[in-house]
């Protein structure tokens, strides 16, 4: 395996609300930051691949105007998942394996504010069984919370926590949307919004769009000081009917997490994708991350949620720790689907 | 004994708040005061009507606002003879790229009061707005374009535009 | 640098106006059921599973993949969705090899798929960006201006675009999976069929299929397991450009040009009308078979109309395009890129059936899409490269 790193990474603010630009505008700014932070041209860049999702965007073929953001001139080779950025940050990195091109450019973006988010997101569902019903990702979440309380390992006051942890962090990340000091008794005080959860377990919704720059071996060494290094990447999908899974544990992100060699050396740092407050307990557990590691020094999704972003962000933010050199070793988690259907783990180290 | 299901009617509404963005809001509020507004690459010099905010060859937001004209000429176009339900025009018409004066690349619109045999590459058009009551910050602005009597546009001075 | 890929198993399923008969489940399983069985491996053999369909609207489900998951034995195992607009069913099979070509896994199964009937295309291919107006209806209206441009620089004869669906039409009935089929298809029921987006008439247009096509790559090591040989992949490569810029050139798109530049490079090619024996092209509106001919440099620029003209691009002429009947036959929009892939692997290992031409041992597969901006092409050749 070729040795690649992340060598910039760079973020929008996420708002609850851009009302002003436009998806293009609010991403521009953001690959040109990445960009230059990488230390390698526009046009030296071997490969661009975006994550996004035209449900999302509320118009078929919505990445299509995003390749603007890039300067796609003269012709660059070009893919586009139609998932969260921390997969399209995935093919880059395969592509990178191969050996033809030493850099990728990787962006995503999504403005959940512009729709119903809970409406949009019920469309992942199976069409003809669950879909007519437009459970919502809160209920369907609950359903999970609801399953790990009862199972007796963990109780509100854990996942009250969980949130506390998370906004307090957040204050130290300026792009983070929710932050502050919250005591666990006034947060366990409030009231239910999709029983056993309440407002603050649920990630907010959020507009936002990121970038990251991969380059591999070399080139990663001669334009970064201190690369976040690929030590490991993995992902892995379930079963999408929930009455199939154990909704209490997500195997899918022990197996991610056992491929991508997450257990040979302990990491500082976790930047775990968990929309809800319960799920980064099932997320821990799956990852065996014990107490003394960090997890969710950014904030989170519970701080910042940009639906297609917040999985790169995740490996963004465990990259910058490395690179800052806070962390010599790291994981970052994505996930999609309902419930923690499918993850990704990407270890990341400093040399 | 029932049928086996073979199907079922799912229907989906989903509603969506859109920001049309800090360049097209310049663009679309000139149609509202019957102005065509462009943006310029700071790059190429290049002038975008509409601009969607970014110069789409180097990833750079267009500057400025540059006013252009609302004539020009239909680079290409073709016959439409298939109705759709989103459309406002009746089938069969003439929707065409239209470069107008002072742009850099065409914009797609209808062209009426003009017999489709007579539609043209090169023909000069101008823009019909709406009624001064029924203008908006909207391409509705312009009912479509109609044909002008001035001489056609070389080939050569538009082939580039293909 | 890349590891040797093969395409060891291939399936594709009847295309239809309306498969009833299959759930979306149903049809992405009757096609990667036959590329296993193809490739004489099981669900199991499978180390990752690689999805790619055009945009959600056209079925009204966001990210199948999550609930395709497990019908297509993606339980356990990595599993990625790829959209890039009309050339996603060749973009999906490009990434599908990069994870071989990378020596990330042994064997990918690759599905691409789309079940138009089940939701409402044309709508989902005529919505307005928000802030515009949509002037045309369908993918066709915004790609005939386009030919009309071609017609004005090439001098081709109005016809031209007749003949190449008469051969693509006629090319189909050797083919058993395609949805059109018109067994007494000639010149004359072409050209007094209606005009839909002048100068495209009805039967020069692609039709809106529901279908399914799935591929089995595998390793050098993992594809010596396949009974039949497999088609080698020798080049593959993928080039976009912006949809509007100024200048563009939307009837020979540099990204086309680029894109296969590139690849014959990477195949050791020089002479592609003489070095492939036969390609899969994407032509969705017969017009785009003689512009696709120039901007694949098998015709000099302004002749590709000859081609077609002089019975090159026929099942026995020196440079077959579309045995199979092509886009104009069948058009499940997310599959139709990677059947291009798929025929041209077919041809290579002397599966097409009655449309197979002799000898063929390396052939072009083509996918296009958005505004003639996407590029995603393979070569794939009987013998190593």
């Amino acid at each position: 395996m070729r040795d690649v790193a992340v060598v910039s990474f760079a973020q929008a603010p996420n708002k609850r609300r851009e009302l002003v630009r436009n998806e293009v505008e609010i991403l521009m700014p953001v690959v040109r930051e990445a960009i230059e932070r990488s230390g390698i041209e526009n046009k030296e860049i071997g490969f661009i691949c975006s994550g996004s999702s035209d449900y999302l965007a509320g118009q078929p073929f919505s990445f299509v105007t995003s390749l603007d953001a890039a300067g796609a001139w003269p012709p660059v080779c070009e893919s586009h998942v139609e998932m969260d950025g921390a997969w399209a940050l995935y093919e880059a990195w395969v592509k990178l394996q191969i050996g033809e091109l030493d850099s990728a450019l990787i962006y995503c973006f999504g403005k959940s504010s512009m729709g119903d988010i809970s409406e949009v997101l019920s469309l992942q569902l199976d069409p003809y069984y669950m879909g007519p019903l437009w459970p919502d990702q809160m209920s369907l979440a609950a359903l999970q919370a609801r399953l790990l309380l009862e199972k007796g390992q963990v109780s509100e006051r854990d996942l009250a926590e969980v949130v506390a942890r998370s906004r307090r962090n957040a204050k130290d990340n300026p792009n983070a949307q929710l932050s502050g000091d919250f005591e666990v008794e006034e947060l366990l005080a409030e009231p239910m919004i999709a029983s056993p959860l309440r407002k603050h377990d649920c990630a907010p919704i959020s507009d936002g769009a990121a970038a990251v720059v991969l380059a591999a071996d070399d080139l990663a060494r001669s334009v970064c000081q201190r690369p976040a290094w690929i030590a490991g990447i993995d992902h892995r999908i379930e079963a999408h009917d929930l009455g199939v899974r154990d909704l209490t544990r997500s195997p899918s992100t022990a197996l991610a997490a056992e491929k991508a060699g997450l257990a040979r050396a302990p990491v500082e740092v976790a930047e775990l994708y968990a929309p809800f407050s319960h799920q980064e307990l099932i997320l821990r557990e799956a990852m065996g991350l014990g107490e003394g590691v960090k997890v969710n020094p950014s904030g989170g999704a519970l701080s910042a949620n940009p639906v297609m972003v917040a999985g790169l962000i995740r490996i963004g933010e465990a990259a910058e720790r490395i690179k800052n050199g806070s962390a010599s070793r790291a994981v970052a988690h994505a996930t999609s689907g309902a419930c923690l259907q499918q993850n990704m783990v990407c270890v990341l180290e400093g040399r | 004994m029932s049928k086996p299901v073979k199907s079922i009617s799912s229907p989906i509404r989903l509603e969506y708040t859109y920001s049309a963005g800090e360049a097209p809001t310049r663009f679309l509020r000139g149609l509202a005061q019957k102005k065509i507004i462009g943006q310029r690459c700071p790059v190429t010099g290049k002038v975008y009507v509409p601009s969607a905010g970014a110069s789409p060859t180097h990833g750079v937001p267009t500057v400025g606002e540059v006013e252009v004209s609302d004539k020009g000429i239909i680079t290409t176009f073709c016959i439409v003879r298939i109705p759709a339900e989103n459309l406002s025009v009746q089938a069969p018409f003439v929707a065409a790229s239209v470069l107008l004066d002072g742009a850099d690349i065409a914009l797609f619109h209808v062209v009426d009061e003009c017999p489709l045999e007579e539609a043209r590459m090169g023909m000069r058009v101008q823009a019909v707005w709406v009624p001064d009551e029924e203008l908006s910050p909207s391409l509705r602005s312009i009912k479509y374009f109609k044909p002008i009597d001035e001489p056609d546009a070389d080939f050569e001075s538009y082939k580039e535009h293909l | 640098m890349a590891e040797l890929c093969g395409v060891v198993g291939i399936g594709q399923t009847k295309h239809d106006a309306k498969r009833i008969d299959v759930s979306t489940a149903g049809l992405v399983r009757e096609a990667a059921l036959r590329a296993l069985e193809d490739a004489g491996c099981t669900w199991r053999d499978i180390d990752a599973v690689v999805l790619g369909k055009a945009p959600d609207m056209f079925e009204g489900v966001m990210m199948p993949e999550l609930f395709l998951a497990d019908a297509l034995g993606a339980v356990g195992r990595p599993m990625l969705r790829v959209h890039t607009a009309g050339s996603v069913g060749g973009s999906t099979a490009l990434v599908a090899a990069s994870l071989i070509q990378a020596g990330v896994h042994q064997r990918v199964l690759t599905v691409a798929y789309e079940k138009q009937s089940e939701g409402n295309a044309m709508w989902a291919l005529t919505i307005a960006r928000p802030f515009s107006v949509a002037v045309v209806a369908g993918a066709g209206g915004y790609f005939a201006p386009l030919i009309r441009a071609y017609i004005r620089r090439s001098g081709a004869p109005e016809d031209t675009g007749i003949r190449v669906a008469l051969k693509d039409r006629k090319n189909a009935l050797k083919n058993p999976y395609t949805h059109i089929q018109i067994p007494d298809i000639d010149f004359d029921k072409i050209a007094s069929s209606p005009m839909l987006w002048d100068p495209i008439r009805y039967l020069e247009t692609c039709p809106s299929s529901d279908g399914a096509c799935a591929l089995v790559l595998a390793s050098e090591e993992a594809a010596k397991k396949s009974p039949t040989p497999p088609a080698w992949i020798h080049a593959a490569e993928m080039r976009s450009e912006p949809t509007m810029f100024s200048g563009r050139d939307q009837v020979n798109p540099q990204a086309g040009r680029d894109c296969a530049a590139s690849l014959y490079k990477k195949a050791g090619i020089t002479h592609p009308r003489k070095e492939l024996d036969v390609a899969e092209v994407y032509v969705p509106f017969s017009w785009f078979e003689p512009m696709w001919m120039e901007n694949l440099g098998f015709a000099e620029e302004g002749v590709g109309w000859k081609m077609t003209y002089e019975g090159a691009t026929a099942i026995d002429g020196d440079m077959p395009i579309n045995c199979s009947g092509g886009v104009l036959s069948s058009n499940p929009i997310g599959a139709s890129g990677m059947l291009r892939f798929a025929e041209a692997s077919m041809q290579v290992r002397g599966q097409a059936g009655e449309h197979q031409v002799d000898g063929v041992r390396r052939a072009l597969g083509h996918a296009y899409g958005g505004g003639s901006q996407y590029f995603a092409m393979w070569i794939v050749g009987s013998e190593k490269p």
